[in-house]
């Protein structure tokens, strides 16, 4: 009996999934959104996000090594993640150390003090932003023009969604809008580019369809139903008939603001979002609603960021009650 | 192409021995025979120390409503009736035979001419199935004859023929079906006599496309009999997601597959009643798939019950000097191996071996939620939730949660990116869930 074995259960191959393929798989994603906002912002967008994934990263290691005391886990590529995103939560001339403030809301408070990736109930660079947009509202909500590529000295001018909010200003072309040629936070702008960034996570099996095709959907459909109501309040572009206006104006929505980032990428963070199908599509429509009821009529132009966060608190309760579609439930 | 509806994944097929013909295997020198290859109570010995056995000859009688017979696999001396460890890790009762050449009971036909005698009546068929000490061959090793015999008031309608062989990395179903394609349609047709209904399916995935065309050119309209290419996912071979897949009826929670009119049988089992029927041959052999990637001459062996699988493993060139991990059966629901000495059963569909490099697990890492596992699960449980729920001893909730549903198949534990040993903690679970309803329905019945 000289042989020794390992000895353990049943299944004994595995899939070869692993946390790094998945946050991997979402960074590689956003490469293409990422190139529209340097395109766009130029040096601004780079120090941005550099600064705000360098400081994550950083800001995670210091607290599992000497706060925490455990295995630092950095190389699993949640930490990048979370900078990245919270980077496309920003305005690209952003004073750096309120970048570090957010990183640190973001990871210290978002994630770390629940125990790290998997335990957090709320999408880490949401909470860092949420946080930055209550702290600073002034810098917060001050996006330069698009192709002012500088840092520090970019003039500044509304968002879309603030001039159809408000009712002024030029507002961008529909197809300006879906190439990223408007002001706003880095990850923005370039619908496109974020759509091409969700087919590929769809492609991949990173997410499902249900989060981003049901808040999209939920955010069209309420729009326009505003915009019906009352025509003369909700309108983005003139087109000549009250229905055609409701339809752009939804269509507007669907591509402005942080509505794509949000429905494929922030939604979607495995963690914050319920564990079931038909949890998901509740979770989904919770968003897609309330986006736009903040949208409309709330203080901010933009809703998305809020939208998720109270969702994310509803996820416990969704995941309590809603389950699965059990084998055998429906009886013939 | 058809498929079971909730979860399912898709591993590595790996079906190293898919064109290897089944070789017959040496006799083993010592048969060591368990006395409890099936579920339910283990047989009875029925021969003493010392006496002399011939192959074929019953040596255990089964006992009570759930139990099989148990044949002789050789001829020889009883050399002891003691315990043994099985692949469960555990000793259990067994009967030990030296062997003495191989001379067989006379009234068993051991000629390979192929016998259509449909003159049986249903009595005579389940009678000959059980006095063959017949079993489920697939995995569970539920006797056979109690499955042609629904409970009253219960009709079956049709028997589905499992031939899907799920497990990656296993093919004796596959070579079964391929060399003896006309006995198993024989043994369907008798089986459906013996239970009987009038319709057959043979359910096969479709990554056996010869096997397919083969059996379809063997069943005719007027038999009732119809081949079923089912697309290729696991665990498709699981009892219930094969019902859902062949004729689309969802087996509810609790209930058995008669209760949606269906029969399911092993393929092999079906090889085996034809055999009991027509050749008056218990189950003393079956097809073994003895493959691993680092195997030297991997393939398909008939080899009798109780040889060692030291002796099987032999067969297929000896263990490789990088073995890690030995498995009884397929990689996703086969058990681990102490060692070789572990004898064959009635229901040893594979031995598999991974080298070192594949064998131990990885290292477990924080949940991320990802809810892969609830998308795998084909019950449409929650692995994750039970995980955490056994973790805090909640068996109220987890009864709540369904997880007496759990088939074990594996497909959390596969899927999870965070690789956390899901099914290890279902296990724990289902085990106490599974007591506390047993004591609790105890207490009504007293």
């Amino acid at each position: 009996m000289g042989n020794k074995f390992f000895v353990s259960l049943a299944p004994h191959i595995h899939g070869g999934d692993s946390i790094e393929k998945k946050m991997y798989g979402v960074l590689i994603a956003l490469l293409p959104a990422l190139a529209v906002s340097v395109y766009v912002f130029g040096v601004g967008a780079l120090v941005v996000t550099g600064i705000s994934v360098l400081s994550c990263v950083l800001f995670e290691y210091v607290l599992q090594r000497f706060v925490l005391k455990v295995q630092p886990t950095v190389t699993d590529g949640s930490a990048i993640l979370t900078g990245l995103l919270l980077a496309f939560n920003l305005p690209s001339n952003l004073p750096f150390w309120i970048i570090l403030i957010g990183a640190m809301a973001a990871i210290g408070i978002g994630k770390m003090s629940f125990g790290g990736l998997g335990n957090n109930p709320f999408n880490p660079a949401i909470v860092g932003r949420v946080f930055l947009l209550i702290s600073f509202p002034s810098q917060m909500t001050t996006w330069p023009n698009a192709f002012e590529r500088s840092y520090v000295d970019a003039s500044t001018g509304a968002t879309p969604l603030d001039m159809v909010k408000n009712h002024f200003g030029d507002l961008p072309s529909f197809s300006e809008l879906l190439m990223g040629q408007s002001g706003g936070s880095l990850g923005e702008l370039g619908a496109l580019a974020l759509l091409l960034g969700g087919l590929f996570m769809l492609y991949r099996g990173i997410i499902t369809w249900h989060i981003p095709v049901v808040i999209l959907l939920t955010a069209f459909v309420s729009a326009f139903c505003f915009s019906l109501l009352a025509p003369e309040s909700f309108y983005a572009y003139q087109t000549g008939s009250s229905l055609g206006n409701a339809l752009a104006y939804a269509g507007f929505h669907l591509v402005s603001g942080g509505m794509m980032l949000g429905a494929f990428f922030m939604a979607t963070d495995y963690v914050t979002s319920p564990m079931t199908p038909r949890g998901q599509l509740l979770y989904a429509f919770g968003i897609g609603l309330i986006t736009i009821l903040i949208r409309v009529f709330g203080a901010y132009p933009e809703g998305m960021s809020f939208a998720i966060f109270l969702m994310n608190g509803v996820t416990p309760l969704i995941n309590t009650y809603i389950k699965p579609k059990r084998f055998g439930e429906v009886r013939k | 192409m058809k498929s079971f509806s909730i979860g399912g994944i898709h591993a590595p097929e790996n079906k190293l021995t898919a064109d290897k013909a089944t070789v017959t295997g040496a006799l083993p020198s010592q048969a060591v025979v368990l006395l409890n290859q099936h579920l339910g109570a283990p047989a009875t010995p029925v021969v003493a120390k010392g006496e002399t056995v011939k192959t074929g000859q019953i040596i255990a009688k089964a006992s009570g409503m759930i139990s099989a017979c148990i044949h002789a696999p050789v001829s020889g001396k009883v050399l002891k009736i003691d315990e043994c460890v099985d692949a469960s890790g555990y000793k259990k009762p067994a009967i030990y035979i030296v062997r003495e050449g191989d001379e067989w009971m006379e009234d068993i036909d051991r000629t390979d001419t192929f016998v259509d005698r449909f003159d049986w009546t249903p009595e005579q068929i389940r009678e000959k199935i059980a006095a063959a000490g017949i079993t489920g061959m697939g995995g569970a090793g539920f006797p056979t004859h109690v499955k042609l015999s629904p409970p009253p008031g219960k009709k079956a309608e049709v028997l589905i023929v499992n031939a899907v062989e799920c497990e990656p990395y296993l093919t004796a179903d596959h070579r079964l079906m391929l060399e003896k394609g006309r006995e198993i349609v024989m043994g369907l047709r008798l089986l459906m006599k013996g239970v009987g209904v009038t319709r057959g399916i043979i359910a096969i995935e479709n990554n056996k496309k010869d096997a397919i065309a083969y059996m379809k050119s063997l069943v005719s309209a007027d038999m009732g009999i119809e081949v079923v290419a089912l697309k290729v996912k696991y665990p498709q071979g699981g009892e219930k997601q094969l019902i859902d897949a062949a004729i689309g009826r969802q087996v509810p929670s609790g209930a058995l597959p008669v209760d949606v009119g269906a029969i399911v049988q092993n393929v092999a089992t079906v090889f085996a009643a034809y055999e009991a029927v027509q050749k008056n041959k218990p189950l003393i052999e079956r097809i073994i798939t003895v493959t691993g990637k680092t195997l030297s001459a991997p393939g398909n062996f008939w080899m009798r019950l109780g040889t060692s699988m030291q002796e099987v493993m032999d067969m297929a060139g000896g263990l490789p000097e990088d073995a890690g991990k030995i498995i009884g059966g397929g990689p996703m629901m086969g058990k681990p191996l102490v060692s070789l000495t572990v004898p064959m059963t009635k229901g040893s569909s594979g031995l598999l071996v991974l080298p070192n490099l594949e064998a131990p697990r990885k290292e477990i890492r924080n949940c991320i939620r990802c809810a892969k596992c609830v998308d795998a699960c084909p019950m449409g449980l929650e692995p994750y939730l039970f995980m955490t729920l056994t973790q805090h001893e909640e068996w109220d909730k987890l009864e709540k949660e369904r997880i007496m549903d759990c088939i074990e198949c594996g497909c959390c534990t596969f899927s999870c990116p965070s690789t956390r040993p899901l099914l290890d903690y279902l296990r724990i679970g289902k085990q106490k869930v599974g007591g506390i309803i047993r004591a609790r329905n105890q207490k009504k019945v007293g």
